[in-house]
């Protein structure tokens, strides 16, 4: 009696059969699931906060009680914390946002659907390039370009002289590196990298499952891997709010820094 | 010689990733032990303690970050 499951390959787990080959150039835009997936996603957040928005109520019930408790959730946990009453005009921005990849992130654990969206690479992406864009323009329209520019360039301050300067050489290409480079990729990266992992751990429980149910073996032994895969789904779960949570209040931060006054 | 070459690509892009993970985990470790410490010396200044965590957690993450996307780079030289 041999206790071994074939787990089926990385590349097959994040893969979807193409439903309509169309291509854009040199860019493959083929209708496939996980666009499908996404459409879905985007749909659904529409559809929530049109609901909730209809018939608004001075007392909310129902649908109205949960969007207004994740505005409120987004306002005072992120906006309020981080931005002060100013960055309420990124309220509708952030609102979106944390919703967006809250769906797309707990379609990992819905039945039938069992894929996170953002664990494919282009989709984080493209979140973290709408992040880029968004501070960055937001930085512009507080200071003027020449004035951000200045922002962005300006060396450490309260060094005069010699030092000044040699520190304004080291400083200043690690920053725009890291405000123009590194915040980006690191924001698609941390939401890809959590998402894939989450996809690959459940995926390898429940075929676990799945192998150790099979007649010849001992049908006990299934317990312990059906016990942990509902426990990481439980954890999965926690996970999808934390990393839409999270997203939202680092793009949230990049914009005050953006908007900040320059001391 | 192309087997050696892909050898060494896989073993390095197991140790990027796992010695890459050893300074950032040490690092939350310690930012996350004294933020906590200092929320309970101070709660009423919980709030803003736990943005500026969350800032620091973003920029030592993004170094195991980096020895992530190193790891898949060298995957893709095997």
């Amino acid at each position: 009696m041999v206790l071994a499951f074939e787990v089926p390959p990385v590349e097959e787990m994040f893969s979807f059969k193409t439903l309509v080959p169309i291509r854009l150039g040199p860019v493959d835009a083929s209708l496939s699931g996980a666009v499908l997936l996404l459409f879905l996603a985007t749909f659904l957040v529409g559809l929530f906060f049109w609901a909730a928005a209809r018939r608004p109520a001075l007392v909310p019930k129902g649908v109205q009680n949960l969007a207004e408790a994740v505005v409120d959730f987004v306002r005072e946990g992120i906006v309020m914390e981080v931005m002060g009453p100013e960055g309420l005009r990124w309220l509708p921005l952030l609102v979106t946002m944390f919703a967006f990849i809250f769906v797309n992130n707990v379609f990992e654990v819905i039945p039938g659907i069992s894929f996170p969206v953002t664990s494919r690479m282009g989709h984080p992406a493209t979140l973290a390039f709408m992040s880029l864009f968004v501070f960055n323009v937001a930085g512009v329209q507080r200071h003027g370009l020449l004035g951000y520019l200045k922002h962005l360039l300006s060396p450490p301050p309260g060094l005069r002289g010699v030092m000044g300067v040699v520190v304004s050489v080291i400083f200043i290409p690690i920053e725009v590196i890291s405000t123009l480079l590194v915040r980006p990729l690191t924001l698609a990266v941390r939401l890809f990298a959590n998402m894939m992992a989450g996809h690959i751990i459940l995926t390898i429980f429940y075929v676990a499952t799945a192998a150790f149910l099979q007649p010849k073996l001992a049908g006990v032994l299934a317990v312990a891997p059906l016990g942990l895969a509902v426990a990481l789904t439980a954890f999965e779960i926690l996970v999808a709010a934390l990393q839409a949570y999270i997203f939202t209040i680092l793009t949230a931060v990049y914009i005050s820094l953006a908007v900040q006054a320059h001391h | 010689m192309p087997e050696l070459k892909s050898l060494g690509a896989l073993i390095g892009a197991g140790l990027v990733y796992g010695i890459g993970a050893l300074g950032p985990g040490i690092g939350i470790g310690f930012l996350v032990g004294k933020s906590v410490e200092s929320m309970g010396r101070q709660p009423e200044a919980a709030g803003m303690i736990r943005t500026t965590m969350f800032i620091g957690i973003a920029f030592v993450e993004a170094l195991a970050l980096f020895g992530f996307v190193l790891s898949f780079i060298l995957q893709g030289q095997a």
